[in-house]
């Protein structure tokens, strides 16, 4: 086991575990964002930069400080690591510059975008970036493709993470889609536009960070702060039918993934419940889904709140360690 | 106790009613009408507090939160992009629309791919806060100094586009609106909503 410290709160984990795993087991505002990191899918991090931290002491053993900043979704913990996320000032002005850099190419889209109310962009902007562009050159443009009959890909907001391309290949039979060209020109794309047909290949959109891959099949159906995400089941030969129903009265507006407080879905589903099973009667209704209270998605929904648990009689508290550490762990990150 | 009551007023503006009998002169009353009819005419030669409407109109200020307009932009276009912003400011509720997709042969139209095709404002709710102005993020809409005129049934009060666009032939000015930062802002061709 290595002990390492995170902004001030000393965690022990295992050999292995990098900066940004450890720091999400503490949980709270010690995790840094991560825009291409995906634990669910190998290979995936290292792209994007968000996630930068400064190592103040590499280990135990040789206590100097790393030269540069890290990228903790790649870098493995040493025993006795001393890190800073939101403590240093370096990596706060950093991360300024790094959501810059990502916004250079990014299109002020979102009023049109669906992804708008969930995209970890807007988010990830909104905390840390700034409020004027500096950027006066044309930015790069792509047209609009299909690829395949259900998802749509706008390569002007795509921000180059990689996730799809790893979940075509760890996810499907047949990948049938990737990066092509280099550098600023570099575009997602299927060579001469084949269709991506696989079963599973739908979770590209639950991937993506931003707006760049996104459901036809809800393509400007509404905006998701106006549905009730809900908690979901059917039963599916192909996956396990645990999806979120985004909901309106007694209508199903789309089906996705579970997200969990990361922003990660907690199981990837197939594309038959994805796109094909939009009728309320495809589906056994569970209940809401937690919304955290800063999401616009919570808006005008009204929902009542749970007693916190530190506020029942003595006997009744059920509050963990780790819930108290991150105020309530079942709220997901939208 | 009872007796002491108004010292406990709380106002501490409470008179002591006292039964005693009245004076000759209070018994026949005509003192005190005549003193009444004297404030009645006093009133006459006052400054009137009502209006001839609708001859004449109260000034309003420039900027008054009356019905919403619609804008277009220069080449006519709605600027609308049914984003739902408004919708979702509004404390009132009173915003509702569907979007539809732009086709190819609307581009002169409107201004976004996405567009509105139907959009109301319900004017029962509405209470005219201008928050769905405030939160447009395409200059689309504004409240105008036009007032929202009574009704005989409630569902005229569903403002739909028909109602809200602008006309193009009768184009609504809503400059005054807008500050110096916003004019400068939306001539600036460095924003890509601008080229
Ligand atoms: S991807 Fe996110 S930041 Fe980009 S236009 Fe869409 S909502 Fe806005
Ligand atoms: S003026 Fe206020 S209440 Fe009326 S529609 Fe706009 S936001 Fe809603
Ligand atoms: S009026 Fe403005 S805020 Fe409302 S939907 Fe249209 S563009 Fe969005
Ligand atoms: S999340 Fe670590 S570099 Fe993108």
């Amino acid at each position: 086991m290595f002990k390492v410290t995170i902004d001030n709160h000393t965690i022990e984990v295992e050999e292995g575990t990098t900066i940004l795993q450890a720091a999400r087991m503490i949980g709270g505002i010690v995790v840094p964002p991560a825009m291409c990191y995906y634990s669910k899918l190998k290979e995936s991090g290292g792209k994007c930069r968000t996630c930068l931290v400064k190592v103040a002491q590499g280990s135990a053993r040789d206590p100097r400080p790393l030269p540069k900043l890290v990228a903790s979704c790649r870098t493995p913990v040493a025993d006795g690591m001393v890190v800073q996320n939101i403590t240093s000032q370096e990596v706060i002005e950093t991360r300024k510059a790094i959501v810059e850099f990502l916004l250079i190419n990014h299109p002020l889209d979102c009023p049109v975008c669906d992804q708008a109310g969930e995209c970890d962009l807007q988010d990830l902007s909104y905390d840390n970036g700034k409020e004027e562009s500096r950027f006066e050159e044309a930015k790069r443009s792509f047209r609009v493709i299909d690829i395949g009959d259900k998802i749509q890909l706008h390569m002007n907001r795509c921000i180059l993470c990689y996730r799809c391309v790893y979940t075509a290949d760890q996810l499907t039979d047949k990948r049938s889609h990737g990066i092509l060209y280099r550098g600023d020109v570099s575009e997602i794309s299927t060579y001469i536009q084949t269709d991506v047909t696989n079963d599973f290949s739908g979770n590209m959109i639950d991937v993506c960070p931003v707006g760049a891959l996104t459901d036809k099949t809800f393509r400007f159906k509404n905006r998701v702060w106006f549905l009730n995400p809900m908690n979901a089941n059917r039963s599916c030969s192909k996956c396990s039918g645990k999806v979120t129903a985004w909901m309106r009265g007694g209508e199903v507006y789309r089906i996705t993934g579970r997200k969990d407080q990361f922003g990660e879905v907690e199981e990837f589903i197939c594309n038959e419940c994805r796109f094909e099973k939009k009728e309320l009667s495809d589906w056994t209704i569970e209940g809401p889904r937690n919304i955290k209270r800063a999401s616009v998605i919570s808006q005008n929904h009204y929902e009542k709140s749970k007693k916190p648990s530190v506020i029942l009689p003595l006997e009744n508290r059920t509050v963990s360690l780790d819930e108290f550490k991150n105020g309530s762990n079942n709220e997901i990150q939208l | 106790m009872l007796l002491n009551n108004h010292k406990v007023s709380l106002s501490g503006r409470s008179k002591i009613v006292s039964n005693k009998d009245m004076t000759f002169a209070e018994k026949i009353y005509l003192p005190a009408i005549i003193a009444g009819f004297g404030i009645t005419i006093h009133h006459f030669f006052k400054k009137k507090a009502t209006i001839q409407y609708p001859e004449v109109k109260r000034p309003i200020a420039d900027i008054y939160r009356g019905k919403h307009v619609l804008k277009r932009d220069d080449e006519g276009r709605e600027r609308c992009t049914a984003c739902g912003l408004c919708a979702l400011s509004c404390p009132a509720e009173a915003i509702t629309m569907i979007a539809a997709e732009r086709k190819e042969d609307e581009k002169h139209l409107y201004r976004e791919e996405k567009y509105a095709s139907v959009y109301e404002i319900n004017m029962l709710r509405c209470i005219f806060c201008g928050l769905c102005e405030e939160a447009c993020p395409k200059e689309a809409i504004f409240l105008t100094n036009e007032m929202v005129l009574a009704d005989l049934h409630r569902s005229d009060f569903i403002y739909g586009k028909d109602v809200l666009v602008e006309p193009s032939d009768k184009r609504v000015d809503i400059s005054i609106r807008q500050t110096p930062e916003v004019l400068s802002f939306k001539k600036d061709k460095n924003q890509t909503h601008n080229r």
